[in-house]
Parts: C-alpha cells; sequence; structure tokens
C-alpha cells in the first residue's frame, strides 16, 4: 500500500492551553488511500502515548511493521480502497512533529523550555493541519487510548470537524491511578542522572529511567491473565533460580526487553510532556465540569469501545462518556468486547473490533 | 434481514406499521436490531440499548447506534421527552420494577410501545393446573430456572398497570402464534400482547 509521508509547518503560532504559544509547529504525519474529489473521504487517525503517524507503514527505527497494520489497508475495516487516512505524530512527541527535542528559536533543543501541552493543544494541532490539507469535515476521527482523548476533545471543541468519533480503550479524564502510574515513570526518568534536567541531548540521555518507566507502563497494558497465559512463573534460559537479581523469570526478561527497546525510538522528554498532558485530560472539567456539555448540540455518530480485560481505563470509563452522550441527546454506540489481552486488546487480534470497527465506519 | 426478520416477528411488524417515518425511536432490548432496522429504512433516528454483547456487536457492524446497558439502570440517562417513541419489546417482564421501567418509558418517549408474553394464555393456564409444572411453551419457551423473566404478566395485570400510571392506551394488539387474536378473550388467546400509550 502507498504510505505518503510528508511534514507541514502550520502558519502562524499555535496557542495553548497553559497560556502562551508555540511558534514554528512542524507536523509529521503518513497518509493512505485517496482524497476523493468532494474532499469528505478523511478519515483522521490519533496515536497513543508512545505510538506515532507509522499507521500502517515501517517504523523508520526499528524497521516493525505499523502498529495497525491489522486494521488499516486495501480491505481491511478502516479501508484504505475508500477512505483517506492521514495520521500524525502528535505535538510533544519525537517522530518529527514539533516536541521537546526540537530546535527552539535560540538552535537550541527545547528540552525543558517546551511548554506543558494539553491534549486540546495537540488536536489544536491537527486541526490546523486538517486546515492546511483544505479537509473541512473528517469522514471520521479514531483512535485508542490516548487517541480516543484526543477524538473525544475534537469531538467536544470542533464538533463540525467530524462526521464520525470512534474511541477505543479510552477515557475522558485521567483517573488518580492512571496519573499515579504516570508520575511512577516521570519520576523513574528524572532520578536518572542523565537526565540532567532534561538537558541530555548530544549525549547518552536517561535511557534507564526511560527503560524503568516503559516497564512500569507495560504492565499497565496488559491483564493479569495475558502476562500469567505468557509467562507463569517460567524461568528464562536456567533450570533453577540464581539467587541473584539477574532476569530470573522470563517476565523479567521480556519487561527489560520491553524497556530497552523502547529508549531506541523514544525521547524521555516527549514521554514526560505526552504523560502530563494525558493527567491534565479531563473533558468535563473543560466544560464547566458536566461531561454532557462538552457534547451539547452534537450531530456527530460515536462509537466506544472497551475491553473486559482493560483495568487501565475500564469499561466504567466507556460509559461514562455513553452516559454524558446520552443525556446530551447524541447518537452513541457502545460495546464492551471480551478480550484477554487487557488494555493492549485494541491493538491486538480482536476480531469483533474488526467488525465493530468496519461498520460504524460505513 | 430486516424485511425478512420483521415478518418473523408480529409485535414488531405491528410497532413498526404504527411509527411515523423519520421520527425519533428508543428501542430498549433492542436484541438483533430487527424493529430498528425497519425503522432505519423509514428514515426514523433510532437508538438502542441491549444487554448482551454478542448483539451490540451484531448491530453496530450493521451501523445501528446501539449502547450496551441494563434498561433497568441507564434508561435514567436520556433525556426528557429525548423521543417520539419508546419501544420496549419482550423486555418489560424481564424488569427488575416494570412499573418504574413504564415510568420511564413514558418519561423519554412521547409515546410508548411495550409487548410481553402473556402469562394467562390458556396452554400456560393448562401447564399450571393440569400439569402443575410451571409453563415451558412456545411463547415462554425457558425453564423457570434459567428464564429471565422475572415478573410475568398477563393482559389484565398490564391494563391494570396502565391505568393506575395514568396511561392511555392508544391501541393495542394480540397474537397467538403469527396470527392476530380479538381484543375480546385475548386474556385467554392471547401469546403475546402490545401496547401502545401515552400519557
Amino acid at each position: 500500500m502507498n504510505a505518503h509521508s510528508q511534514t507541514l509547518t502550520l502558519p502562524g503560532s499555535l496557542p495553548l492551553d497553559g497560556g502562551g504559544e508555540l511558534t514554528r509547529v512542524e507536523l509529521a504525519f503518513e497518509t493512505y488511500g485517496e482524497l476523493n474529489a468532494d474532499r469528505s473521504n478523511a478519515i483522521l487517525l490519533c496515536h497513543a502515548l508512545t505510538g506515532d503517524q507509522y499507521v500502517a507503514s515501517p517504523h523508520p527505527i526499528t524497521g516493525k511493521p505499523g502498529w495497525w497494520e491489522r486494521m488499516v489497508g486495501p480491505g481491511k475495516p478502516i479501508d484504505t480502497d475508500r477512505f483517506h487516512i492521514i495520521c500524525a505524530n502528535v505535538i510533544g512527541s519525537c517522530m518529527g512533529s514539533t516536541g521537546p527535542a526540537s530546535e527552539a528559536s535560540d538552535g537550541h533543543p527545547y528540552a525543558m523550555r517546551f511548554p506543558v501541552i494539553t491534549i486540546r493543544d495537540m488536536v489544536r494541532a491537527h486541526i490546523g493541519l486538517l486546515d492546511m490539507l483544505d479537509i473541512e469535515t473528517l469522514h471520521a476521527v479514531v483512535g485508542g487510548s490516548m487517541g480516543g482523548m484526543q477524538a473525544l476533545s475534537l469531538a467536544a471543541n470542533w464538533p463540525d470537524r467530524a462526521r464520525r468519533v470512534l474511541v477505543i480503550a479510552s477515557t475522558s479524564r485521567h483517573s488518580a491511578q492512571n496519573i499515579a502510574f504516570h508520575e511512577l515513570g516521570r519520576q523513574a526518568i528524572m532520578a536518572d542522572p542523565r537526565w540532567q534536567d532534561g538537558s541530555y541531548y548530544g549525549g547518552d540521555g536517561p535511557d534507564n529511567g526511560l527503560a524503568v518507566a516503559r516497564m512500569a507502563a507495560h504492565i499497565t497494558y496488559l491483564s493479569e491473565e495475558a502476562l500469567t497465559g505468557k509467562f507463569g512463573r517460567n524461568l528464562q534460559d536456567r533450570e533453577a533460580k540464581s539467587f541473584g537479581f539477574d532476569a530470573d523469570f522470563q517476565v523479567e526478561s521480556y519487561l527489560r526487553y520491553q524497556g530497552s527497546g523502547f529508549t531506541r525510538r523514544f525521547d524521555a522528554n516527549s514521554y514526560l510532556y505526552i504523560t502530563r498532558a494525558m493527567d491534565y485530560f479531563d473533558l468535563a472539567e473543560e466544560h464547566g465540569g458536566k461531561l454532557a456539555d462538552a457534547f451539547a448540540g452534537t450531530d456527530a455518530r460515536f462509537c466506544l469501545v472497551s475491553f473486559d480485560s482493560d483495568w487501565l481505563y475500564p469499561t466504567s470509563e466507556s460509559r461514562h462518556v455513553v452516559h454524558a452522550l446520552n443525556a446530551a441527546g447524541a447518537a452513541v454506540s457502545f460495546v464492551e468486547l471480551s478480550a484477554p489481552h487487557g488494555h493492549d486488546s485494541f491493538l491486538l487480534d480482536v476480531p469483533a473490533l474488526d467488525r465493530v470497527i468496519g461498520g460504524f465506519l460505513g | 434481514m430486516s424485511v425478512a426478520a420483521i415478518d418473523q416477528r408480529p409485535d414488531l411488524a405491528a410497532i413498526a406499521s404504527r411509527i411515523t417515518p423519520e421520527s425519533r425511536v428508543l428501542d430498549i432490548g433492542c436484541g438483533d436490531g430487527v424493529l430498528m432496522m425497519a425503522l432505519r429504512n423509514k428514515g426514523c433516528d433510532v437508538r438502542g440499548i441491549e444487554i448482551d454483547g454478542a448483539c451490540v456487536e451484531r448491530c453496530v457492524s450493521q451501523g445501528l447506534s446501539v449502547v450496551q446497558g441494563d434498561a433497568d439502570s441507564d434508561l435514567g440517562d436520556y433525556p426528557d421527552k429525548g423521543f417520539d417513541y419508546a419501544v420496549l419489546s419482550q423486555t418489560l417482564q424481564t424488569a427488575s420494577r416494570p412499573d418504574r421501567m413504564l415510568d420511564e418509558l413514558l418519561r423519554v418517549g412521547t409515546r410508548a410501545f411495550v409487548s410481553f408474553p402473556n402469562f394467562a394464555h390458556w396452554r400456560t393456564r393448562a401447564a399450571l393446573m393440569f400439569g402443575g409444572r410451571m409453563p415451558v411453551t412456545r411463547s415462554i419457551p425457558v425453564s423457570w430456572y434459567e428464564t429471565q423473566n422475572i415478573h410475568h404478566v398477563t393482559v389484565h395485570d398490564f391494563r391494570e398497570l396502565a391505568r393506575e400510571k395514568g396511561a392511555t392506551i392508544v391501541r393495542d394488539w394480540y397474537f397467538a402464534g403469527k396470527r392476530p387474536v380479538s381484543r375480546a378473550g385475548a386474556n385467554m388467546r392471547a401469546e403475546f400482547a402490545v401496547f401502545e400509550l401515552s400519557r
């Protein structure tokens, strides 16, 4: 399938929720499939925390297949024969869009001078991109996890820009537990002496801290059942416990591998900024404390999907959004799918999800 | 599937025939979405609630707006008179409080349709009187220990409940299998009843 990589610089500056603005905002994005003549078949895909624009094309650093290759492609549920798919790297990230590793006006990386951004700031940048691409109304905005937060934020703040809103394994607000896990990750990064208050560019970064952050987060993406099924108490390449602190157990080895692999492709400061944006996310708070008001008068159709084994953003969070949408009189579908993998189910082989997505996108 | 499937359900066909095109409808306990599909073809804006995840998945896969939820607890979210019609087909007898469910129907919908299996049908009576057993019949096909029907109701019971609730019965239909049955003697002869209500 033809993927098209582009980077565009937004005209003017991007106002930010925290006050101030970001200038010279670059957005790196991939597109798949043709935009039709009346520019009505575009779908904006929003990626998750450590995701990127490489939805269905190989990752330039790891060489691994795109993160949603099973869902996006010719004849697949998000059908590139019919739809024009756009996925942009969020601002604050590190795969080509402006983030803490980007050059500030003084020619040095922003590092911790990068402003704290919000989910709505990310979406505001996406809207700027859609304006540049001359796409007035999306056929759909689609996202899982943090991508779902962006989809909800777009629906609430730019209600005329998407006719369909698909939110998978996501939430309208970060819970205390969600914030707690993110804080653990951030503290691991900042406790690494190589972090150097974020000014590590040009030298060795805080890889140890970032790896620990990733390990902790990775646990939250999997169900206990998945971890037990995959590893149990199996030992790694050995017959007996070593009575030491090597990775005796397979699960330890797996987490270490996940952690170290992650540091090759992700910037530690980006991890700080994006987790902060997620922690600040509370869609009701942005709309006077009542979530239903965030969606008042919307004409979009919504679909929310949760997974029974997801304890990071459990079904109750999706229901909370559904109740608000019902109160707002919105057309909404919601289904809790059964899948064993935990939060990561939205990325994995769940045929029911394919059917729901295909049916909803129409 | 809609046209053929709805022919198998005379209660749904009766309801569909009474709903004006392009109205707003909430189908509570929408199952596989048979009624919803028929109403969508009439240009209605139809929403569904269904507790069974597999049914919801099939509905959503066909592009219907269905929320997986429990009618007992989730109706409260919907705004007053948010719909022209609220439909409760074959679900009243499964509600934890059918009386409150009826109130909710008439709150969210200007009109309400309720259909249910009539427990006073002669087969049911015969099973109890002569067999001394809880009836398992064409209209009540599941054994007492696994049925979701926790509040069996008769045609007369429902008319009485509607009166107590101040609801007006606009129309009523009665069926034995797919055959219509007249109102007279319906409490004995009807397997299913359908009521159209307003308040």
